[in-house]
């Protein structure tokens, strides 16, 4: 009775030892095999971003076989952060640098340069139900830190209002912080999802729910703007008229208050690969690319500008 | 079974090798755990250059990122955590138990052949399937129910973690009611107790400390479940203000800030300094836990 167990745990053992060198072995083959045949980008970063650079990165390999791209998501922060340990090549970003982390950079030997890709246009969108149809920023900083607790002050029924926003690691989240609410803090009440579509699905479910998204999560498959969401028009002051995010002329404009650009960031000047993709990204089927996901093309301005950190 | 067969030196060399293997891999374990509480210390350490240990403790405040001022209170999500777990318990806990009396004591051999594999399977559905549970069933339940205008709340956190603490709470439960002495019950039959009777007053307290060590086992594996509160609990920072509220936990809070972390700042000292009471929390619970079965193991001896 016990040899024979015995000889069953020698057996288990032998296994996974034998699985155990046959996994090492694999990997350290792998990485060596692939670099060989093909050139990899690491992108890593903003999850706003994330859908958007995956299908640039896939129309990009499906041009030029001999580049693999992979892209994963996480947050601005996290996109930055990895740029600086060097874990990845190419860093999303939906804010700024902050001072605190390019001095961490510079520290580090890493000079970032930075790429405008596109531009989003920051969307308040609410339940469909909610009869409020416009805010003005101050309102939406007021509603984020707090302060307006009810949706009656704001024209709306009389509802606790019920928010939602993303975490900390996100750029969405710093950008509004900054930008709308003033650099105050967040209401200690805020649900903190973990993205854009878990936002969408909150606030679908919650008629007294409000949340901000990027643009081009506002739209499903066929391009249409999602069941269950309003969208809400914004006014830079009590004054000033309102736009709405999908209104493509009003974000060009810069008549629409909370607007974007979105940021690629490389260590130093981007390596022949990196730079090459990023030319693509940049090049009128590129940016068609970002207007068909719902986000806005690159204006002069900061095209010059990303000429520039190219050379 | 005594073998007597001359192995020779190789034999010999061979044994002790395999020895030396299992002793150093036994070994392993201890030194793992050392070795992280040391790194946790280590690490945290830093965190109260900055922070007053005060603070840390007492504040219900959290917010690193603050353009204001950084706080670094921790109050708020031990409160989270605790409600959380003890919440999963107060479910799970009877419940368990019942399985546990009805699997040792009414169900026939075939049924328990049945039952049991399914319960312990239970276990192995992944944390973040469980989440995904919370997020489209349980979550819009509760909000249906209770009237809110979502479900993303304490009690729907609790609800999923009870659902994962049961196979262990029922498993070891039904185990140690398995464990007491036929004699006791044929005692207790023989004097005129009804089978009730035998199970609540004979058989449980018989089985008490084995049941109790469940029921720490399931506190141990909810303390520090991640994705599952993550996914379902909303994350809101706030002080818990009761079971249909949003809240936050520990684990919440290191996932989702030790990624976008600058190293070597304040704030990552601080989320392992997080870590370390976690650690502290759910060694605690476990180390209970063994005391506990071990005089069990004593007693029935």
């Amino acid at each position: 009775m016990n040899t024979k167990i015995f000889t069953r745990i020698k057996k288990l053992a032998g296994g996974m030892l034998f699985g155990a060198i046959l996994l090492t072995t694999l990997g350290l083959l792998l990485p060596t095999t692939v670099s060989a045949q093909k050139k990899m980008i690491q992108i890593k970063g903003s999850d706003t971003m994330v859908n958007l650079v995956q299908i640039l990165a896939e129309e990009y390999m499906s041009k030029k076989p001999g580049t693999a791209i992979a892209v994963l998501g996480g947050g601005s922060g996290t996109g930055i952060t990895a740029l600086i340990n060097g874990t990845c090549d190419v860093a999303n970003h939906s804010r700024e640098w902050k001072d605190r982390e390019l001095d961490l950079a510079y520290e580090k030997g890493v000079r970032p340069r930075i790429f405008a890709i596109a531009v989003d246009a920051l969307s308040i969108i609410v339940n469909d139900k909610n009869a409020v149809e416009t805010l003005t920023m101050e309102q939406v900083g007021a509603i984020f830190r707090g302060e307006i607790k009810n949706w009656k002050a704001v024209g709306g029924p009389e509802m606790k209002i019920s928010l939602y926003g993303r975490q900390s690691n996100s750029g969405t989240y710093a950008f509004l912080q900054e930008h709308v609410l003033n650099n105050k803090n967040y209401s200690p009440d805020v649900k903190e999802m973990n993205g854009n579509a878990q936002i969408i699905e909150a606030v679908t479910q919650d008629a007294a729910g409000i949340g901000y998204v990027g643009v081009g999560y506002l739209y499903d498959k066929k391009g249409e703007v999602r069941k269950g969401i309003k969208v809400l028009k914004i006014k830079k002051d009590e004054n000033a008229p309102a736009y709405s995010p999908l209104d493509k002329e009003a974000v060009y404009s810069a008549r629409y208050a909370i607007s974007r650009p979105l940021y690629q960031s490389t260590n130093g000047k981007p390596s022949p690969a990196v730079a090459d993709f990023i030319r693509f990204v940049l090049s009128p089927e590129g940016q068609s690319i970002v207007e068909k996901e719902g986000f806005f093309k690159v204006g002069k301005d900061l095209m010059e500008q990303n000429e520039k950190n190219l050379r | 079974m005594t073998s007597v067969k001359k192995k020779g030196i190789l034999g010999d060399i061979k044994e002790s090798l395999i020895k030396t293997l299992f002793q150093t891999s036994g070994m392993l374990a201890i030194i793992a755990l050392m070795g992280i509480f040391a790194l946790l210390l280590y690490t945290s350490v830093p965190a109260f250059k900055e922070i007053r240990l005060k603070e840390f403790l007492t504040s219900t405040r959290w917010d690193p990122t603050s353009p204001e001022k950084p706080e670094y209170g921790i109050l708020a999500m031990i409160a989270s955590s605790i409600m959380v777990t003890t919440g999963a318990l107060l479910i799970a806990f009877p419940l368990g138990v019942a399985v546990a009396a009805y699997l040792s004591d009414l169900a026939s051999p075939r049924v328990r052949e049945i039952l049991k594999p399914v319960i312990e399977l239970l276990a192995a559905i992944p944390s973040v399937v469980v989440g995904f549970i919370g997020i489209t069933i349980t979550g819009p339940l509760i909000s249906t129910i209770f009237k809110l205008n979502h479900g993303l709340t304490a009690l729907n956190g609790s609800i999923l973690l009870a659902i994962m603490a049961l196979p262990t709470i029922i498993s070891i439960s039904e185990d140690s009611l398995r464990a007491v002495p036929l004699s006791y019950t044929e005692a207790s039959l023989a004097l005129g107790a009804n089978r009730w009777q035998t199970l609540i007053r004979v058989k449980i307290p018989a089985a008490i400390s084995g049941i109790v060590a469940s029921l720490m086992l399931g506190l141990g594996r909810a303390v520090g479940e991640t994705m599952t509160v993550l996914m379902a609990t909303g994350n809101a920072r706030a002080f818990p203000r009761g079971f249909l509220q949003s809240v936050r936990t520990l684990t919440a809070t290191i996932a989702i800030e030790l990624g976008e972390v600058p190293y070597y700042t304040t704030h990552y000292y601080a989320l392992f300094a997080l870590g370390l009471v976690l650690f502290i929390l759910a060694f605690s619970v476990n180390l209970t836990a063994d005391i506990i079965l071990e005089k069990q193991r004593t007693k029935l001896q």
